[in-house]
């Protein structure tokens, strides 16, 4: 065969189909808003030819950390609140590597509270998916940090005591933010369009899921799912632009430049109509694992034992010399 | 007659010959006793001595200047052969001031008559309440049978610099050269290599001070002794443990330390940040300690095994990373320099108080191979050790060292480099079609772990149940399954260890047994007690899980047994503490339901390291019950 037949054929072999990436049928909830991030994000692997072996998916624990279990990629199905830690050391050892995150509101926001802050400083390169349903959901219905005040859940029965915390507000207040974006998971296109974004930024890409459980909260976006009006598309030449037939049915709509990051904040307070697209984008910052590993010489055993060796001679008391002894 | 006295020109006497001395220099923190110290402790080894150096740490960054709880500075053993420990109390200390000298007094630390030098520039302080305290304690040591010499080592060193509390450390240090005779070329050349780093002007500023302690000791101190010294023929290495560790790690061929500042384990992260850099290496300081481990266990997921290394409260807050690693067979090594507990503990002090938790951490079954180095020489090889454990058993390793270890300096041989230490590189091959991610051997519950950018190994690591194919499994016999095979590794590499050896003789009437940091002390004390013609022999555990084979075989050559450790046991005393309700230690614990044996125990926690006299102590009653059941 020609070298250039055995290049085509090699193509052929890199050309990924749907299929390439699913594993498994999804056990979540039907009408759950997990389905629909799982179908953009194989969608997304699919259009970019990401290769499976070379893409890892991290989760933390709930419903929306069962995902890597549905992708046929590397995965690790960790646990509760530690899937950005555990995400960043694989950054740190695998340049080489496409790294996602699935995490949720409890996990994320709650448990994981402390790792989410630090890991938007980092800014390392991960695709990180906040799936929000505003509840927990696989203990059964328990009030969560952004479920809204007055929500009455198995630990709220008189309604939820305090605010919601709102992730896209924080995620905008910490140092080194550098692409954050909220979408709603009942617009497909929206969906795909953001998390491509996010994908291609370099460095933390944060994107905000609002998300329905139809098992435990099945009214709670029923209002935002029926009324296009209570949907704001957030849109800008540097952000995303919107097709004319999305732009037909979602009449509210905000131009704001995603570099404009007071702009960004002003527009993460606003919870009604809820604002979709990508409120602020950094490509500037850099990325940690770059910093410390972008100019580092590659491991291997020849500068391992040259370092050992000068670190050793820092230590080392030789034998006396005959001149020196006294 | 007042030794104080200082002649001007002394009949200086041929030196007194001795086994051992400890000496300890002690100053406020900042005015360089440490410095001191470690250069006293470097000059001694080279010259051929055994040389232990401990540092004296206060438990505050700048405690008051001049106050008893203020000590900081070297303590070093020096003797005519190899030295293993510590040893007893302090035979001649120099001190900056007095309270920090009291401070040492009242903690115990000093033998009877022992020998001080003491700073005397605070008797005419201006301050009369210092002159009054700085006499007060000198008359109160004098009149306690201490051997007091004052120095004025401030007065001397205020005409060679500007400000003598930043150089006395090194006029200390001629003096102290000049009582032990030691090399005066080797203790230039090694203020040199002390001061290295610094400008020229630096350097010859230590060896100017080093120079007038030399030559004022000449003219004014007629001490001499003289400790015989074996020549070294091969180059060693002046560490401590945690400096081993560091080293270890670097030799190992790992690529990632996760961290968080916790004392005494920093030091080894300090030591290793530049040093891991410079061959490609990265030392993370993570937000907390959960994300220490979460990043290690990342790291060591795609890559190389990773190393986090913490200490007691960090090492709690790990075990729910340390529990995934081991459900989902995550190779990663966790260094834990253990420190006085519960909660925040002691910081600065030493106990061997993690053992069971280590072993039974972790909720469920959670084997994982635990070692511990009882040398700062198997701090270095214990990590490249763990490494190869840890990537081979897919499991995690933990190496338990500790305070004493961290902050002992001596001297070992310098190792050398070996290619087989190193991790191979990152496998990346395909994986063979139908090959399960955990293809347990049904015999050693091995398997082969695929690493991302392996081609046709892609599955997903879960720390739930999980069967051979990785898939979520809450039926009874994919549980047991994963339960069996993660057991039946460590079995398997039980299978691999060698019994321990016995110091001593091989049967006898008491078997001290030990693990951990105490090994020097617990050897010195069998010597001395075999020399006097006791039948006791001691037993000194590498491997705490799995244990080794046949040390239940050993134990049984003895008449009794009796575990060495610095962590907590009732004693018992018949009113509350009785046979039912006794705890033992932690190793006397394991032993007495592995073997079956009537194991006792006896330790110490007090924050310092065991010392040989104690465990002499210990032992000869426990001998004396043997006589007395003989009877």
């Amino acid at each position: 065969m020609s070298e250039a037949t055995l290049c085509l054929l090699r193509l052929a072999d890199e050309q990924h189909s749907l299929e390439d990436y699913q594993s498994g049928v999804p056990r979540w909830c039907p009408g759950c808003g997990d389905n629909a991030i799982l179908s953009a994000v194989q969608r997304l692997c699919r259009d970019e030819g990401l290769r499976p072996e070379k893409t890892v998916f991290i989760s933390g624990i709930g419903c929306s950390s069962r995902f890597p279990h549905y992708m046929k990629t590397y995965g690790l199905h960790g646990i509760h609140g530690r899937a950005l830690p555990i995400a960043e050391g694989v950054r740190m050892a695998r340049r080489d590597l496409d790294v996602f995150v699935n995490t949720g509101d409890g996990d994320c926001c709650s448990i994981g509270a402390a790792h989410w802050i630090h890991a938007i400083r980092y800014n390392m390169n991960l695709t990180v998916m906040l799936h929000d349903n505003e509840i927990y959901g696989l203990t059964k219905k328990q009030a969560s940090p952004t479920s809204p005040k007055g929500l009455r859940s198995n630990t709220t029965p008189g309604g939820a005591w305090l605010e919601a915390l709102n992730p896209v507000q924080v995620t905008l207040g910490v140092q080194n933010a550098s692409f954050v974006a909220q979408v709603v998971d009942w617009i497909p296109e929206l969906l795909y369009d953001v998390l491509h974004r996010a994908w291609k930024h370099r460095g933390f890409s944060f994107v905000h899921i609002v998300q329905r459980c139809p098992e435990w909260l099945p009214n709670q976006f029923e209002p935002f799912v029926r009324d296009p009006s209570k949907v704001a598309l957030v849109h800008h030449e540097r952000g995303l632009s919107i097709s004319p037939s999305l732009a037909k049915v979602y009449r509210n709509q905000i131009q704001h430049d995603p570099r404009d990051i007071d702009g960004a904040r002003k527009i993460a307070s606003q919870r009604d109509p809820i604002p979709v697209g990508i409120l602020y984008h950094d490509p500037s910052v850099p990325c940690y694992e770059d910093l410390r590993r972008g100019n580092q010489p590659p491991h291997s055993a020849a500068l391992v034992k040259k370092g050992l060796e000068k670190q050793f001679d820092k230590f080392t008391i030789w034998p006396q010399t005959a001149e020196a002894a006294d | 007659m007042n030794e104080t006295a200082i002649a001007t020109s002394p009949v200086i006497l041929a030196p007194r010959v001795l086994d051992e001395h400890i000496v300890e220099v002690i100053s406020d923190s900042g005015e360089g006793a440490q410095r001191c110290g470690q250069v006293l402790g470097a000059i001694a080894a080279r010259m051929g001595n055994g040389v232990w150096s401990e540092e004296i740490i206060p438990a505050e960054i700048r405690p008051p200047q001049r106050s008893t709880a203020g000590a900081s500075g070297n303590r070093i053993r020096l003797r005519a052969g190899r030295v293993t420990n510590g040893g007893g109390e302090t035979d001649l200390v120099i001190a900056f001031n007095e309270q920090v000298l009291l401070g040492r007094v009242r903690a115990g630390a000093l033998k009877p008559g022992c020998i001080i030098l003491l700073e005397n520039c605070w008797r005419d302080d201006r301050d009369a309440s210092v002159s009054a305290a700085y006499t007060k304690v000198h008359d109160e040591l004098v009149a306690a049978g201490y051997a007091v010499y004052e120095i004025p080592m401030e007065q001397q060193c205020r005409r060679l610099v500007a400000d003598p509390r930043r150089g006395k450390n090194m006029f200390a240090l001629g003096i102290l050269c000049a009582i032990y005779g030691l090399s005066r070329d080797l203790a230039r050349e090694q203020v040199r290599i002390a001061f290295g780093g610094k400008d020229s002007t630096v350097v010859e500023r230590n060896i100017t001070l080093l120079e007038a302690g030399l030559s004022w000791a000449d003219r004014h101190l007629a001490l001499r002794f003289s400790i015989p010294a074996t020549p070294v023929t091969e180059p060693q290495l002046v560490i401590n443990g945690n400096i081993a560790l560091a080293l270890g790690v670097l030799a190992s061929g790992m690529e990632v330390c996760a961290m968080y500042p916790i004392t005494p384990a920093t030091s080894a992260s300090h030591y290793l940040t530049s040093a891991f850099e410079a061959v490609g290496g990265v030392v993370h300081q993570a937000e907390d300690e959960i994300a220490a481990c979460a990043f290690a266990i990342g790291a060591s997921y795609a890559g190389k095994c990773s190393v986090t290394i913490t200490s007691g409260p960090g090492y709690s807050l790990k075990q729910e990373g340390i529990g995934l690693a081991v459900m989902a067979e995550i190779p990663l090594v966790v260094v834990n320099v253990q420190r006085g507990g519960p909660s925040t503990g002691q910081p600065t002090k030493i106990e061997q108080g993690d053992l069971l938790t280590t072993i039974f951490g972790s909720h469920g079954d959670a084997p994982k191979i635990v070692l511990a180095p009882a040398s700062v020489e198997e701090c270095f090889y214990a990590v490249i050790t763990a490494r190869k454990l840890a990537e081979t058993f897919r499991m995690v390793v933990v190496v338990l060292s500790d305070a004493a270890l961290a902050t002992s300096q001596v001297a070992v041989p310098r190792p050398t480099f070996d290619p087989a230490w190193l991790a191979p590189p990152v496998n990346q091959s395909p994986v063979p079609a139908g090959k399960p991610p955990y293809d347990w051997d049904p015999l050693t519950g091995l398997s082969e772990r695929f690493i991302p950018g392996q081609p046709g190994g892609m599955h997903t690591i879960t720390g739930l149940a999980h069967d051979r194919l990785s898939h979520v499994a809450y039926d009874p016999e994919s549980n047991e399954l994963g339960l069996e095979a993660r057991s039946r590794k460590l079995a398997a590499l039980a299978k691999t260890l060698r019994p321990p050896v016995v110091h001593g003789d091989e049967e006898g009437d008491l078997l001290l047994v030990g693990w951990g940091s105490t090994r020097g002390a617990i050897e010195e004390a069998v010597d001395r007690l075999r020399a006097e013609g006791h039948r006791i022999s001691s037993l000194h555990l590498l491997f705490l899980q799995p244990m080794a084979p046949g040390i239940g075989d050993i134990m049984r050559k003895f008449r009794k047994v009796l575990a060495v450790e610095a962590n907590w046991s009732d004693r018992p005393d018949g009113a509350l503490f009785d046979d039912e309700t006794r705890r033992y230690s932690a190793l006397a614990l394991l032993l007495r339901s592995r073997t079956l044996i009537d194991i006792d125990c006896w330790g110490q926690v007090t924050g310092q390291p065991i010392k040989p006299d104690a465990i002499v102590r210990a032992a000869r009653a426990k001998l004396g019950t043997i006589a007395g059941d003989a009877k």
